[in-house]
């Protein structure tokens, strides 16, 4: 391992490594990623995996519209190859005229954005998804660009990417302590060893306040545990991806074949929690035979459970922070992997001193000293 | 017999010619090698597989099997239709 770094980048998900990634790309020498485990091993490998533009905030759509731009062209850019992009669509179902209004408002954002989605009536979700269960259903949200992507794969894409151009990766390497003078980092302290560097980035997602707290600082994100299961694989048969705002699920059936789906319970104590339940599996269960009814002869194989960083307003917090230099935040959304190609580029942008190609100012950990919250209603 | 015709995960068609392959391009995690390549991920969760290719990924590092980061065993162990579950006591 290196002993002095111009950057260490702490995170192994899909925001660490994009960070580094881009940053490498940006001509930053000498960069370090630290991993406590395996590549994705915190959310980024345990999140359902979808990508979604259907937004309720300008931010949330211009960043996840972004993001769709990159990750088509992520694999062949970094020499990696196929990372599994389908952009085969996002359908969301509601039961009730109360969630058809609130969807229908955030249309008028995305449309403005040019984000291509529209409403459609339960009978035209049936011809999409012939099985879906249109009783009672009071309308339909689908935009064709949302879809599917690879977790595993598209994280290693960017390692590569970093990795060739001179990034260094430690796996297995847990950061025990970061140092400081005044408001200078000075190294960052790993079971592996020490680092010299003055420059930080925190991309551990749901960890983010264990690393805030080694610099005496509580970062405003808390851990929120989302179970999901997953299907044995079948022939092809379900396009888009089915999200119910009614049931709080999602239910995707990806390239492989196997369905996956699943949902988080928000008033469950905010802790890291890597257990996964019977009751969720029994209620995951009953959302997905009562939306697509058909799937009651399908088997569960594997059920896990992750969690979702979320900031209070559930928008990422991006950028530096008032009390260190050169110390950044690139966490807290509770969708980083769908996001995670332009919080790297926002990031690397920042850290060079460049315009961003955003304005992610309003995205700094600032905005809720000042109560200036960016209240995204849709994350499920 | 040749590599490619040893079949070390039945359920994802994952042979030692692809394990030898991942191992090396320098991915030596059996975690990673999970994600990547999908084995152990099938209908029997590994059950046949797991310990077999665990044992590979130590043969080629030439380190002790305990040191492989062996993936989590997870519920349910058998498979079990959606129907029966969401069915709750009535299947009982």
């Amino acid at each position: 391992m290196r002993k002095t770094a111009d950057v260490v980048v702490i995170g192994g998900g899909s925001i660490g490594c994009s960070v580094a990634y881009n940053l490498a790309k940006k001509g930053f020498k000498n960069i370090v990623l630290l991993e406590e485990k395996y590549l994705t091993s915190g959310s980024t490998g345990r999140c359902g995996a979808g990508i979604r533009q259907m937004w309720g905030t300008e931010m949330n759509c211009l960043i996840s519209r972004g993001s769709a731009e990159i990750f088509k062209v992520l694999g062949e850019e970094t020499g990696y190859g196929d990372i599994e992009f389908r952009q085969s669509g996002y359908l969301l179902t509601t039961y009730d005229s109360v969630q058809t209004e609130r969807l229908r408002k955030n249309l008028e954002i995305q449309h403005k954005l040019g984000i291509n989605s529209h409403m459609i009536t339960p009978k035209e979700a049936k011809e999409m998804v012939p099985f879906v269960n249109a009783d009672g259903m009071d309308a339909a949200f689908f935009c064709q660009e949302d879809g599917h992507i690879n977790p595993f794969k598209t994280t290693l894409a960017f390692a590569k990417g970093a990795e060739d151009l001179g990034v260094e990766i430690n796996r297995y390497t847990k950061v025990t302590a970061i140092k400081s003078e005044g408001r200078k980092i000075t190294s960052v302290v790993t079971d592996k060893g020490e680092i010299a560097t003055d420059t930080v980035v925190n991309a551990v997602g749901p960890w983010a306040k264990y690393i805030g707290k080694m610099l005496g600082l509580s970062h405003p994100v808390e851990p929120e545990r989302h179970q999901i299961l997953v299907t044995e694989p079948l022939e092809g048969m379900m396009g888009p991806m089915v999200m119910s705002f009614a049931h709080d699920s999602y239910i995707q059936q990806v390239p492989h074949g196997g369905f996956i789906m699943g949902y988080g319970n928000p008033n469950e104590p905010k802790r890291i929690n890597f257990n996964h339940g019977w009751d969720f599996l029994e209620e995951m269960a009953k959302k997905a035979v009562f939306q697509l009814p058909v799937l009651k002869d399908v088997r569960v194989v594997r059920q896990w459970a992750g969690h979702y960083g979320i900031s209070p307003d559930g928008q990422p917090i991006l950028g530096p922070i008032p009390e260190f230099d050169g110390y950044y935040l690139a966490l807290g959304c509770g969708k980083g992997f769908m996001l995670s190609p332009m919080i790297g580029k926002l990031i690397a942008e920042k850290m060079a001193g460049e315009q961003t190609s955003l304005p992610i100012e309003s995205l700094s950990i600032e905005r809720f000293a000042k109560g200036e919250l960016i209240v995204e209603t849709g994350v499920v | 017999m040749n590599k490619k015709d040893i079949y070390l995960c039945r359920c994802e068609n994952f042979t030692l010619e692809d394990l030898h392959n991942l191992l090396d391009s320098g991915i030596t995690s059996m975690e990673e090698i999970k994600r990547i390549s999908r084995c152990t991920m099938g209908p029997c969760q590994g059950k046949t597989c797991k310990e077999l290719i665990a044992k590979e990924v130590a043969a080629y590092l030439k380190k002790d099997i305990s040191t492989v980061d062996l993936p989590t065993y997870r519920a349910p162990i058998k498979p079990v239709k959606l129907g029966e579950i969401a069915g709750g006591d009535k299947n009982a």
